[in-house]
């Protein structure tokens, strides 16, 4: 009965998406207000309906109640409680459920604070979300059902895949769809905007912490992701230009391009229609990674065809939004343009140029990842254009973007003179050449100029970071009210940035001084990488609660001391007997040292193939998506997002009246 | 802050904000024309023309080169591979079992990627190949119009490619479809 009742709260969720969506929306075209008001009461009635859904999923895993299809294929008696509370979203189904579910939260947080916008902006927001939530509740309801039944139960579940069973793994998807869904949110004001014809002056301040608290979420997404790919599955490898991985990230590439251009259409009123462009082409990317990642199309093609409903629905639905949306775009935008003149060289030309770069950075992944589904749907069999592909084409297109961090953040708005400019850059410019050589001849290994050039933009980035610094404080007596007056968007543009640079030190450097060896070991042996001496000192069977296990046990010496002692693991899960490597990792902000093992190679002598790996500097690579996300949360408390309340109302009372 | 100014004279150029909406139906259009058609192969220009020609090292021993002429004698493969192609894992098995049955010689063009990879692959996979050459840089794989990794040509007794086999070869294609073309190719020369 309490399955019936959550697939009956989505329903009633649909038929409340259905009034949310048209009411507003027709409010907004007619310039009805009571109409417009119906979106505040709608989308909290929604919220709580799709709650009530979410709710009676997640207590069906706790139950075991194995009647529900849903629940029998991604869960089992055995799966310990954390991970039946995050199997909800371990599946196609519950995924869609939770992406339903945090739209509707962030739609009712906008309708909570929806006297912070003008009463037909907010309308025509609320109403643009509602349109994309009937979307995925008939995409939930028709397709994908998570409360379906299936009779007779089976006395017990599939179990939840062992890849998932993985704290890092559990919280990975929803900060990857906090992260799409949340460019739903500027896509929503873009909309409005393109519907009215007008574009407000405060629009893009509105935007922007939207905007950025969505590229705040995918990034922590996108790093946890790759961090445990790299400790999980064994190869060391960090980054694998897989289709699911280039799906999250390249709305990461637009959204972090949006970012910026929001930030000249705030500053300078440019821009307008290129920020549009990039929020509709970021949520779109969003969308189009949401159903590849979990549609099955990226396994393969033919699962698309073989449950077509899905996969027409996924056409269609991506079709209608990026069809429409475009539309609006090609019949309003020049509405939206303004003649903001700035010049060749201006912080406006140097972040368009970056946004510039960024999307074409997109197109090439886009491409990469497409062309094979592509090929593969016109029946020419499952290719890949692999990794040499995208490391040929993404790191010449992303060293102009680092450069220009160097300059875009340091250039003035409007226009400078290019003889000052460089004045002001030629200094950070030397320090770096300085720095990054001398860094080069004490780090250990053969000097490389891949190590070098990284070293070098990261230096490039941080001294342009101090130049700008001390620039800002040269006319302050006080250093530290000097240091105060600077506002919180400032030093989280410069975290962020600081965070840039360090994941390209970690890419850099681990990249050319790392160091592998892929061999059998049997007790006793040993091999010695780097500083390091790794010693094979056997393996024992364990059990764990729902998995037995072969555990490795490794010394590894430094100086013919021994510093510590690895312990990787050869996982078999009970029920669906699928094997997993849990690598062992010992990390410092220097070096990794990670351990896999492989397969017993001789049961005689005990001995088995080990994978060992000596990275130096690699941990710089999340480290700096960490403090990437840090940048991006200190510039969201910047006070003007927060003063702006009360400074908009006073602005509507005065100047912005609705034609009503 | 500088207002925003309209300059009445100027004509607003209008049919710039189209180009995103055709460039998603250029893409739609070129999308689901794709998904309608369904050519089993790919055309390949190369059919029936000798194989283009190659001196590569050895992956195995890097001392040794090998160059078109190996295919030529009796009918052969010729696979495309690399560690980093997942579908080239898919594929292997079938390969090792297609080595097995010693109906045919398979050689292997090892495609940008690293020797050690490629040395450490064939020692945990093992080798179905006769030798593969390096083609670290894939000069050579855009000599025979390489679209992804793995691929797989047939190529007759002269050195004549007959037939290439896009993505991984699975069983079925192998009993079904290169098998019947290598017979055909050993009757036709009468080895």
């Amino acid at each position: 009965m309490i399955p019936e009742l959550g697939h009956f709260a989505l329903i009633l969720a649909l038929s409340v998406a259905l009034v949310q969506a048209i009411i507003p929306g027709m409010g907004l075209l007619r310039r009805r207000p009571d109409w417009m008001a119906v979106a505040r009461p709608a989308a909290l009635l929604q919220f709580v309906l799709v709650l009530a859904g979410y709710g009676i999923l997640t207590y069906s895993f706790i139950v075991h109640d194995f009647s529900v299809l849903y629940v029998a294929n991604t869960s089992n008696s055995e799966l310990p409680l954390i991970y039946r509370i995050s199997g909800v979203w371990g599946a196609h189904e519950g995924s869609l459920l939770l992406w339903v579910m945090i739209l509707s939260t962030w739609t009712a947080i906008i309708a909570v604070y929806s006297k912070r916008y003008p009463a037909d902006i907010s309308a025509g927001v609320i109403s643009v979300l509602g349109f994309i939530s009937i979307g995925f509740l008939l995409f939930s309801l028709f397709t994908s059902n998570p409360f379906t039944r299936v009779f007779p139960a089976p006395f017990d579940g599939a179990d939840l895949n062992p890849l998932l069973q993985d704290p890092v793994m559990a919280i990975h998807p929803p900060m990857l769809y906090m992260g799409y869904v949340g460019f739903a949110v500027p896509f929503a004001f873009a909309i409005t905007a393109l519907v009215q014809g007008r574009l407000d002056a405060a629009w893009a301040r509105w935007v922007r912490p939207w905007a950025l608290i969505a590229w705040v979420c995918l990034t922590a997404g996108i790093g946890l992701g790759s961090w445990w790919a790299y400790y999980e599955l064994g190869w060391g490898g960090w980054w694998f230009w897989d289709p699911v991985e280039n799906a999250s990230f390249m709305p990461w590439l637009t959204g972090t391009a949006l970012i910026h251009s929001l930030a000249v259409t705030e500053k300078r009123n440019a821009l307008r229609n290129w920020t549009i462009l990039l929020a509709i082409i970021s949520f779109s990317l969003s969308l189009l990674g949401t159903f590849l990642v979990r549609s099955g199309v990226l396994t393969s093609v033919h699962a698309f065809a073989s449950d077509p409903t899905r996969g027409v629905f996924i056409l269609v639905f991506l079709g209608l939004v990026v069809g429409i949306s475009f539309s609006l775009f090609a019949i309003r935008a020049w509405q939206l343009r303004t003649k903001t003149a700035f010049s060749l060289i201006s912080r406006e030309m140097a972040l368009l140029t970056n946004s510039v770069f960024l999307l074409v950075t997109m197109l090439t992944v886009l491409l990469g990842t497409l062309y094979p589904l592509i090929l593969e749907a016109m029946g020419g069999g499952k290719i890949s254009v692999g990794p040499p592909y995208f490391s040929r084409v993404f790191i010449p297109l992303m060293i102009p973007v680092v450069i220009l961090v160097g300059v875009g953040s340091f250039i003035k708005w409007r226009e400078q003179k290019l003889s000052e400019l460089v004045d002001n850059l030629r200094r950070p410019a030397i320090f770096a050449l300085v720095f990054a050589s001398a860094l080069l001849i004490v780090l250990p290994g053969k000097a490389s100029f891949t190590a070098w050039f990284g070293l070098l933009l990261a230096f490039w980035v941080i001294n342009s970071a101090i130049a700008q610094l001390v620039h800002r404080l040269r006319n302050t007596q006080n250093t530290m009210r000097g240091l105060k007056r600077i506002p919180r968007g400032w030093y989280g543009m410069i975290t962020a940035h600081i965070g840039l640079v360090f994941t390209v030190i970690g890419i850099a450097l681990s990249s050319v001084y790392s160091q592998e060896q892929d061999l059998h070991m049997a007790p006793g042996d040993e091999r010695t990488l780097g500083e390091y001496r790794f010693e094979f000192v056997g393996v024992e069977r364990k059990d764990g609660p729902n998995y037995s296990a072969d555990v490795g046990t490794i010394d590894i010496y430094k100086k013919d001391k021994r510093m510590l002692t690895l312990h990787p693991e050869k996982r078999i899960y009970n029920v669906r007997k699928n094997m997993m490597t849990e690598a062992a990792i010992n990390s410092n902000l220097l070096r990794d040292l990670y351990v896999s093992l492989g397969e017993q190679r001789d049961p005689d002598t005990n001995a088995w193939s080990v994978r060992l790996y000596y990275k130096p500097f690699i941990l710089w690579i999340w480290l700096g998506g960490l403090v990437m996300v840090l940048g991006g949360l200190i510039a969201v408390t910047d006070k003007r997002y927060r003063i702006e309340v009360k400074q908009e109302k006073l602005k509507l009372n005065s100047n912005h009246v609705p034609a009503n | 802050m500088s207002q925003p100014t309209e300059d009445p004279k100027e004509k607003p150029k209008r049919w710039i904000y189209i180009i995103p909406l055709v460039l998603f139906s250029v893409l739609m259009i070129v999308f689901f024309i794709g998904l309608g058609l369904n050519p089993r192969l790919l055309p390949s220009p190369l059919i029936d023309q000798p194989a283009p020609g190659f001196n590569l090292a050895r992956l195995k021993a890097p001392d040794e080169m090998i160059s078109q002429d190996v295919l030529k004698g009796e009918p052969s493969l010729l696979n495309i591979w690399a560690t980093w192609c997942v579908s080239c894992r898919v594929e292997h098995p079938v390969l090792m079992k297609i080595a097995a049955s010693k109906e045919v010689p398979i050689f292997g063009l090892f495609y940008k990627d690293e020797r050690s990879k490629g040395l450490a692959w064939l020692k945990d996979y093992g080798d179905p190949y006769v030798a593969s050459g390096m083609d670290l840089d894939g000069k050579i794989a855009i000599d025979w119009g390489l679209y992804g990794a793995p691929e797989t040509f047939v190529i007759d007794k002269d050195g004549v490619i007959r037939y290439k086999h896009v993505g991984p070869i699975t069983w079925d294609d192998w009993q079904n479809i290169l098998l019947p073309k290598i017979k055909s190719l050993r009757a036709g020369s009468g080895v």
